[in-house]
């Protein structure tokens, strides 16, 4: 019989990604609710270190795949490794954030393992025993309900900043598996990481967002300066993305990047529904734009009708009031 | 190079979603396209072509009406279509993979292609299962792609940045946003699509039955997001406004 919550950790260099530790928290409770074990699964080379810190946001056990096939992110590598690990275990669910590399693997290691995969999900809870999902669909114009009520592992990406997170405080047990990654076919070339000393957009807590009312490229500066007073992240808008303004990491949005932070400024953001369907679960909408009737003040909390240009560089001065 | 993409028509961006009598999606009335990121996949398979001759397959696993995607990309200059037609009420990605593993198997193919993610399930996840179960490579939200003496070199999205990685072929690829910018189809595409080879099939054709690709996930419930309230407009001169919404942030909301 299946038993088990089971977490991917997701790190790059060293450096486990916050959406694991929602993961761990949100998992810790179903784990809880089922009497069963917590576990936390991490893949790489010279990770071991991680272990400690996993059990501090509740993991049970930590199972350790070290290679040094496994230093880079490949999709075979890792894939290979979790789902025979996971075939070895046979867990009641694995848990993936919805990042990149996480929908990449949860995708090749569901259909290895013969099952349901739901991706970027929005809430996990137990109905009657049974793990039940939900997820946006139609670009979050609705949503469903699902479960995988058979298969094993019922396996799910979550959509990062979805889940508060809580320490448990335990020490995890630590155990090292063999990692058997296989033929890794991907051979990677090149990694290029733009250095930025901002948050990842899908990650950060704040956002400063800026659409069609920018005008033009140069006038993104005063959204950075503001974004660098809160320690915020830049997305933009489709339109300012096909104007050739930013590139196009930074768009929010259906054909983007669906984000959750806790505060979210549009700023001359018009509130398309491609724009509102990326970043309709924040917890906090600002918007800032010269048109009352704009769209997007039907869906922020707060707003003010006035020119960007005269209003954002004066939020910045009131922030660094606060947050001095 | 044969190449084959995996497509699928989605509902329009601008389309409203509603849930009809029964608590599903109704799809009545909306109208439909093909997946923006299966254009993509089109557009790349189309370039590769030209580049080293061959043939460009199109197949989608859909009702009847999945016939329109098809038929634009023939009209943008695929060669041929085929649509399987499941008959099932429910599916899910497994069912959706298995049925496309199945009819791509009977096919020769080098390179395969595919949208990273459908616009209305989103799920990013068949076109890998799709590998997984054919035995090939998958390097998915490819935003460039070379392909040269039997391997391709793939650029695709990391968090936080790109990677360059190499693969022998067959592979599947999924199309990002960037790796192209898909033709309109011409007026001769249109009129030469129509006599295209556009081949239907059923599950049995394919030698398989409903039993075998039964979705492994099962949907409970769909509902429409509750609305969002629109909330307080800030009133005042912007100095005073400004100095009103950050208090209110700390204050109110107690956001910041």
């Amino acid at each position: 019989m299946a038993k088990g919550i089971w977490v991917y950790v997701e790190q790059r260099d060293g450096k486990v990604k916050k959406v694991t530790y929602e993961l761990l928290s949100g998992g810790r409770k179903i784990a809880d609710a089922l009497g069963e074990e917590l576990c936390a699964v991490l893949p790489g080379k010279g990770v071991a270190g991680l272990a400690a810190e996993l059990g501090e946001y509740g993991a049970d056990k930590v199972f350790v795949l070290e290679s040094d096939s496994l230093e880079n992110y490949t999709t075979d590598g890792y894939a290979n490794a979790v789902a025979d690990l996971a075939k070895q275990n046979d867990p009641t669910a694995i848990l993936m954030g919805c990042t990149v590399t996480g929908r990449d693997l949860a995708a090749q290691v569901a259909q290895k393992l013969g099952t349901g995969l739901m991706t970027d999900c929005t809430e996990m809870a137990l109905e009657n025993g049974q793990l039940v999902f939900t997820r946006p669909i139609y670009a979050g114009k609705a949503f469903v309900k699902a479960s995988c009520p058979e298969a094993r592992p019922a396996m799910a990406t979550i959509r990062p900043n979805i889940i508060a997170i809580e320490k448990a405080a335990k020490s995890a047990e630590v155990v090292s598996a063999a990692a058997n990654t296989g033929d890794i076919r991907q051979a990677v070339k090149d990694i290029a990481l733009q250095i930025s000393s901002r948050p990842e957009l899908t990650e950060a807590d704040i956002i400063v967002s800026g659409g069609r009312g920018m005008k033009g490229p140069e006038n993104f500066a005063i959204l950075e300066e503001l974004a660098d007073v809160l320690g915020a992240a830049v997305g933009a808008s489709r339109a300012a993305v096909d104007a050739g303004w930013v590139t196009h990491s930074f768009q929010v949005g259906q054909t983007g990047k669906t984000v959750s932070p806790v505060v979210y400024i549009a700023c001359g953001i018009s509130g398309a529904i491609q724009h509102l369907a990326g970043m309709s679960t924040s917890k906090c909408i600002v918007a800032v734009n010269k048109d009352p009737e704009a769209n997007i003040f039907k869906v922020a909390d707060y707003g003010i009708v006035g020119d960007l240009f005269e209003v954002v560089p004066l939020l910045k001065e009131e922030f660094k009031k606060i947050l001095a | 190079m044969k190449i084959v993409v995996c497509m699928k028509q989605t509902f329009d961006t601008e389309a409203k979603i509603a849930v009809d009598a029964n608590g599903k999606i109704n799809k009545q009335g909306v109208s439909l396209i093909m997946n923006p990121y299966d254009e993509f996949a089109v557009e790349e398979a189309l370039k590769i072509k030209e580049k080293s001759s061959g043939e460009v397959t199109v197949v989608t696993v859909a009702g009847p009406e999945g016939q329109d995607a098809l038929r634009q990309a023939l009209a943008m200059g695929a060669d041929k279509a085929v649509l399987v037609d499941p008959g099932m009420d429910e599916i899910d990605e497994f069912t959706t993979a298995s049925i496309l593993a199945k009819a791509i198997s009977e096919m020769e193919y080098d390179v395969l292609l595919g949208g990273f993610r459908a616009i209305d399930d989103g799920s990013a996840q068949v076109a890998g299962r799709v590998a997984e179960i054919l035995g090939i490579p998958v390097v998915n939200v490819v935003t460039k792609l070379e392909i040269a003496d039997g391997k391709a070199v793939a650029t695709s999205e990391i968090e936080g940045g790109s990677q360059t990685v190499e693969v022998a072929l067959p592979a599947m690829f999924t199309a990002q946003k960037g790796l192209n910018e898909p033709r309109y189809p011409s007026m001769k595409g249109i009129m030469q699509a129509k006599k295209k080879p556009m081949e239907k099939k059923a599950l049995g054709d394919l030698g398989l039955d409903a039993g075998q690709v039964a979705p492994k996930v099962k949907a409970i419930s769909y509902f429409l997001p509750s609305a969002r309230a629109a909330g307080k407009i800030i009133p005042g001169e912007p100095a005073d406004a400004a100095r009103d919404l950050v208090k209110a942030l700390r204050e109110e909301a107690k956001v910041v």
